[in-house]
């Protein structure tokens, strides 16, 4: 039990560490991006610092948290659709082969369909609702999660089907000890691609669609030819995923994954 | 424990029209080691999955009346998302008993074969192959099975890692009463390990002959083994059936393949 702590306690330390790398990073973007903000003056590119002063006014007059909330709930409801939908499809897919090699091609073509397509359609069919960004969501992630489910059950290995069946695993164990593990090593990056996606196309379907959200604030941004407010509400935006992303998606794929070896090597 | 003996009788398989198994007929009882002998290709691994009850077979019969049967495959197959001390309790737990009395007995029993307290905190992965080796003995001693089969599970291992996982087999088997039936295509290990040795041929995989080890297992030293290994391979059926003089398998002093009568019963 120590030992588990030990080695929990070790990973936990050197994922944070390992953030370090990560800053650098993003403060050496940050110093190309002051460059060239000097070179081209703040009204084609304003630097970081005054895209940052930006994002305090937005957020001390109260209009920032509020549209991310509204970009969020929509990109959530549409992701967690897909998720749900694409994972169970993508499984009964993937345990027949004549289902996977149909399926196969539509996947193709979903995933090369532009969003922007589907948006369009979306407005046609659902008006400037909710219900637009929240489908253009849904539709652009489906493919993504549903390619990752078929697949995760597609490669399950026959081998560790006969030890199942040799040591007389029941059908409940056999889906929590054998199935979902492996599914979920080939699930889990696809969910991750598709939160991704997720918040890229609520962005684009609010900015023709809607009049709350993200999108339709950069739409306000670019309309005004406020180039320091469209650079603050990207930078929101971008905050925001990478907060889900390595906060809350990463340490949980840390923890289920932990068995795997190139990961953490 | 009472006399019981698995039966085959000409039995008979075929993967779509290749014929892999020719009128296949051998029985052991309860507390025997049988050695299944045999080039790559003879049906070996085929025969020991239709014991198994992972493969069907197309005609014949087969009496298989031990209850609890365990298998060793040519890899370990160890669940890689399970610690080393999860993999040897996954046949207890598929029997619904408790987590604490599970793992006090894989302790246990991975103590006597060498796992320390340490190596059953690792993934798979974190082990070397003798170690995996070892994992998967552990997983299979631990059902307590009446019916042990042995699909070359050493093939990969050292000379001496082999030989004390042999011996710590042989101990098993003797306090239990198990029955073994084993595959192999190293005539010493057979020699080692077996109460009777059945040679096969391939193409397709039948019995060519079955020779009986009367030496009691106390008394095989390794000048026992050598010797009778030697004696073995100069057996005509011996080195026609692994093709020693480079003569076609099909020599007309070797037993030939049963014709049936289509798939009639």
């Amino acid at each position: 039990m120590f030992n588990y702590f030990l080695r929990s306690l070790s990973a936990t330390l050197s994922y944070l560490w390992s953030g370090w790398g990560a800053i650098a990073s993003l403060l050496l973007f940050c110093a190309a991006w002051e460059l060239a903000g000097l070179y081209y003056g703040s009204l084609i590119l304003p630097g970081p610092v005054e895209t940052l002063k930006q994002l305090g006014t937005l957020f001390d007059q109260g209009e920032l948290l509020p549209e991310l909330l509204i970009s969020a709930r929509r990109a959530l409801y549409g992701l967690l659709l897909a998720l749900a939908a694409g994972t169970f499809l993508g499984m009964l897919a993937g345990f027949s082969v004549t289902a996977s090699i149909l399926s196969r091609p539509l996947v193709t073509l979903f995933l090369g369909m532009p969003p922007i397509a589907w948006l369009v359609l979306a407005m046609l069919w659902f008006g400037l609702g909710d219900a637009t960004p929240v489908f253009t969501v849904f539709i652009a992630c489906l493919p993504i999660v549903f390619a990752g489910a078929m697949q995760g059950t597609r490669t399950l290995d026959n081998q560790l089907k006969a030890v199942a069946d040799v040591y007389g695993l029941p059908p409940l164990m056999r889906l929590t000890d054998v199935y979902l593990p492996h599914l979920a090593s080939y699930v889990f990056p696809a969910w991750i691609t598709a939160l991704g996606t997720s918040w890229k196309v609520v962005v684009m379907a609010e900015l023709l669609s809607s009049s709350d959200g993200v999108g339709a604030a950069l739409a306000v941004t670019r309309a005004q030819l406020d180039t320091s407010g469209t650079l603050a509400w990207v930078v929101a935006v971008l905050a925001a995923l990478l907060a889900t992303e390595y906060l809350l998606l990463e340490p949980i794929k840390r923890h289920v994954e932990r068995w795997r070896q190139e990961e953490n090597a | 424990m009472s006399m019981k003996q698995l039966k085959v009788d000409n039995l008979f398989h075929k993967y779509g029209i290749v014929e892999v198994l020719n009128n296949i007929s051998l029985s052991v009882s309860s507390g025997q080691t049988l050695a299944l002998v045999g080039p790559s290709g003879c049906g070996k691994s085929t025969l020991l999955h239709i014991i198994a009850g992972l493969l069907t077979h197309s005609e014949g019969h087969l009496e298989q009346p031990f209850e609890q049967l365990a298998c060793m495959f040519q890899s370990p197959r160890l669940l890689p998302w399970k610690t080393a001390l999860d993999n040897i309790a996954l046949g207890l737990k598929a029997r619904k008993i408790s987590r604490l009395e599970r793992q006090q007995r894989a302790i246990e029993l991975a103590g006597q074969l060498g796992l320390t307290r340490d190596d059953l905190d690792k993934y798979p992965h974190e082990l070397s192959g003798g170690m995996q080796s070892r994992v998967a003995l552990a997983r299979a001693l631990l059902v307590s099975p009446e019916l042990l089969l042995l699909d070359e599970p050493f093939s990969a291992l050292d000379i001496g890692l082999k030989l004390e996982l042999y011996q710590l087999l042989r101990r098993h088997v003797e306090e239990h009463g198990t029955t073994v039936i084993m595959i192999t295509h190293d005539l010493m290990e057979a020699v080692r390990l077996a109460d009777s040795i059945l040679m096969m041929a391939p193409e397709p995989g039948r019995i060519l002959a079955e020779f009986p080890m009367a030496q009691p297992h106390a008394l095989r030293d390794d000048n026992w083994i050598y010797r009778t290994s030697v004696e073995l391979m100069q057996q005509p059926l011996v080195r026609l059936g692994f093709q020693l003089d480079g003569v076609g398998i099909n020599h007309e002093d070797m037993p030939q393949p049963v014709a049936h009568g289509g798939c009639a019963p």
